[in-house]
């Protein structure tokens, strides 16, 4: 057994979801806050375990070097795809100023 | 009231020209007509795409035409399977509306066996849940007793063939999302391997792991449809490029001679009536033959935490594409970041938040290696604790559930207690192995108890045979053949 992670707060709540792109109200931070922390309390018997010499497996059924036969064929149409997006201008996706950007 | 038809039925009458694919349909959605909006399985029924796609089935048999194995046959499809221009929600809000420009792999491959796809079915958003509240549609539920959820994720494809609506449906399983409603709701559901099935067009949750797979009343029907649905694809990287188990031809092969491991790790703290029912099951396999001996593999009791780092960690990156860009909803921002913050804060519900965060966080600086790194490494414990087992047994066996079907909202508010009622499920996807849950009686309330039976990678033969047997033992008022038409 090893010393799992410390428990985690509200700050860091606040900054993971900023790096997942949401924005929480200061009662779901309250409420988040407090079931991650049970949840992560019932992962450390995982995050506590010595697994010094245990290899990772990311995938159970691995395959690895696919490639698909070099054969032509159409791709998606152009239209029917830029007909789901939510805002389109020439043919492109267009999306609001990126920060930092010159109006 | 006749019972409503299997799948092997309607094909086998629709083949010979005795019974008109039209016919079928108008069956299934008269059955949807009368119960549908009690139950909610469905977040879109997609009737007149359905008489069309009927039609079609019969003008081939007219013809001289053999429409394939699954000829005439209604089947319910979960929301997060692509369908080309039919909208494909994952019941979120994010995706309301938006109709994607192709059709999953399993979809195209239903369509040319002769299925005729009646709708699109309810599930927890994003396939995360496992009860079908965290859906944006609202709740499906369980009809056998209405206030009872009918399991999730794919809770809505579970209820429409515990109803009647269809013979068969797909669903997806990331932790246990097609085996767990299908033991609530008293059908078959089947995991396949990892890799049997492609997973073109299926909306990504957690890619390791998801794998699409059948429901249906009976395990010849799951077999029939697996048969279908199975085989390579190489528009899926991860599909296996080698021969997909055959299993509809095995299916009366029996059980002499096989060994059945009963898994000490399943029946810890299940309910009583749970228990008593696994352990009748195998009662089962033993009077047909097999050999039957008790089996521990003391790493599964790491899995649903490992389970709850790795499925998030997934979905936090394959999540990262409901930006507000390319499909799906947008919230108008002044900036980019700004837009791409306000659309995933309005259109992902409470559950879908948890776990993005819980995947970020596992992934985050400083915590990787404690949590995502570790499950990763409890994974390789996991897979070789299974293998030890399977140099001993050809099927191990045990509940598919701790409980019967809980009342709607119980475990809304806590989301751990939640996670638990998939801890009999989640080992089988972390180790890429396929599973099946079979209907084997019921508890003191008459709800349905599933039975699950589990086997190494690509032994799907060995899975059904053993299913096959379960079934045949299984006492009257199973589930099995529930709903009318």
């Amino acid at each position: 057994m090893t010393d799992g992670p410390a428990r985690i707060t509200r700050d860091e709540v606040a900054h993971v979801a900023r790096l997942a792109r949401l924005h929480l109200t200061d009662a779901e931070l309250e409420l988040f806050t407090g079931q991650l922390a049970v949840i992560l309390d019932h992962a450390a018997d995982v995050a506590t375990l010595d697994l010094e010499g245990v290899a990772p497996t990311a995938h159970a059924m691995a395959v690895t070097n696919v490639l698909r036969s070099d054969t032509p064929r159409p791709g998606l149409d152009r239209d029917e795809v830029l007909a789901a997006a939510p805002d389109v201008e020439d043919h492109r996706f267009r999306v609001p100023k990126l920060l930092g950007e010159a109006p | 009231m006749t019972a409503a038809p299997t799948a092997t039925e309607v094909a086998s009458a629709v083949r010979s020209g005795t019974v008109r694919a039209a016919t079928v349909l108008e069956g299934h959605l008269a059955a949807i007509d009368a119960a549908e909006a009690g139950i909610h399985a469905f977040n879109l029924v997609t009737r007149e795409q359905a008489r069309s796609d009927a039609a079609a089935v019969d003008a081939a048999v007219d013809a001289g035409h053999d429409p394939g194995l699954l000829a005439g046959v209604p089947v319910a499809l979960k929301d997060n399977l692509c369908t080309r221009g039919v909208p494909t929600t994952c019941s979120s809000a994010i995706l309301a509306g938006w109709r994607p420009p192709y059709d999953a792999t399993v979809v195209t491959r239903l369509r040319r066996a002769g299925a005729v796809v009646v709708g699109k079915t309810n599930m927890d958003e994003f396939a995360m849940g496992s009860s079908t509240e965290t859906s944006a549609t609202g709740p499906t539920r369980n009809p056998h007793d209405l206030d009872r959820v009918p399991g999730g994720s794919s809770g809505g494809s579970a209820a429409a063939v515990a109803a009647g609506f269809a013979p068969i449906a797909l669903g997806s399983d990331t932790g246990g999302s097609i085996r767990q409603p299908a033991a609530l709701c008293g059908v078959v559901g089947m995991k396949p391997t990892y890799g049997t099935v492609s997973r073109y067009g299926l909306v990504a949750f957690a890619s390791s792991l998801d794998q699409v797979g059948p429901f249906a009343r009976s395990v010849a029907d799951a077999a029939l449809c697996f048969d279908v649905i199975g085989g390579h694809d190489e528009a899926d990287s991860t599909s296996l490029n080698r021969p997909t188990p055959r299993v509809l031809s095995v299916l009366d092969d029996g059980v002499e001679g096989m060994t059945v491991g009963v898994l000490a790790e399943f029946l810890d703290g299940a309910d009583p009536v749970v228990v008593a029912r696994a352990r009748a099951a195998a009662e089962a396999l033993a009077a047909a033959g097999a050999r039957v001996e008790e089996v521990s593999v003391p790493e599964v009791a790491l899995a649903l935490s490992a389970y709850y780092l790795i499925a998030p960690a997934e979905a936090s990156s394959n999540l990262a594409r409901y930006d507000g860009v390319r499909f799906g909803l947008r919230v108008d921002a002044d900036d980019t970041v700004a837009m791409n913050t306000a659309t995933r804060s309005a259109g992902f519900g409470a559950e879908v938040k948890r776990r993005v965060m819980l995947g970020t966080y596992a992934l985050s600086a400083g915590y990787m290696d404690a949590y995502y790194g570790k499950a990763l490494r409890v994974r390789t414990l996991i897979i070789e604790g299974f293998a030890r087992a399977y140099q001993r047994c050809d099927v191990l066996l045990g509940p598919t559930t701790p409980t019967t079907a809980f009342p709607l909202g119980a475990k809304v508010g806590d989301p751990l207690s939640m996670y638990l009622s998939d801890v009999c499920t989640i080992p089988t996807n972390l180790a890429g192995h396929p599973a099946i849950s079979v209907p084997f009686g019921t508890d003191d309330a008459g709800l349905p108890v599933g039975v699950q039976l589990l086997a190494p990678a690509l032994a799907e033969s060995t899975l059904f045979r053993a299913a096959a047997v379960v079934e045949a033992a299984a006492p009257d008022g199973s589930g099995r053949g529930g709903g009318t038409t």
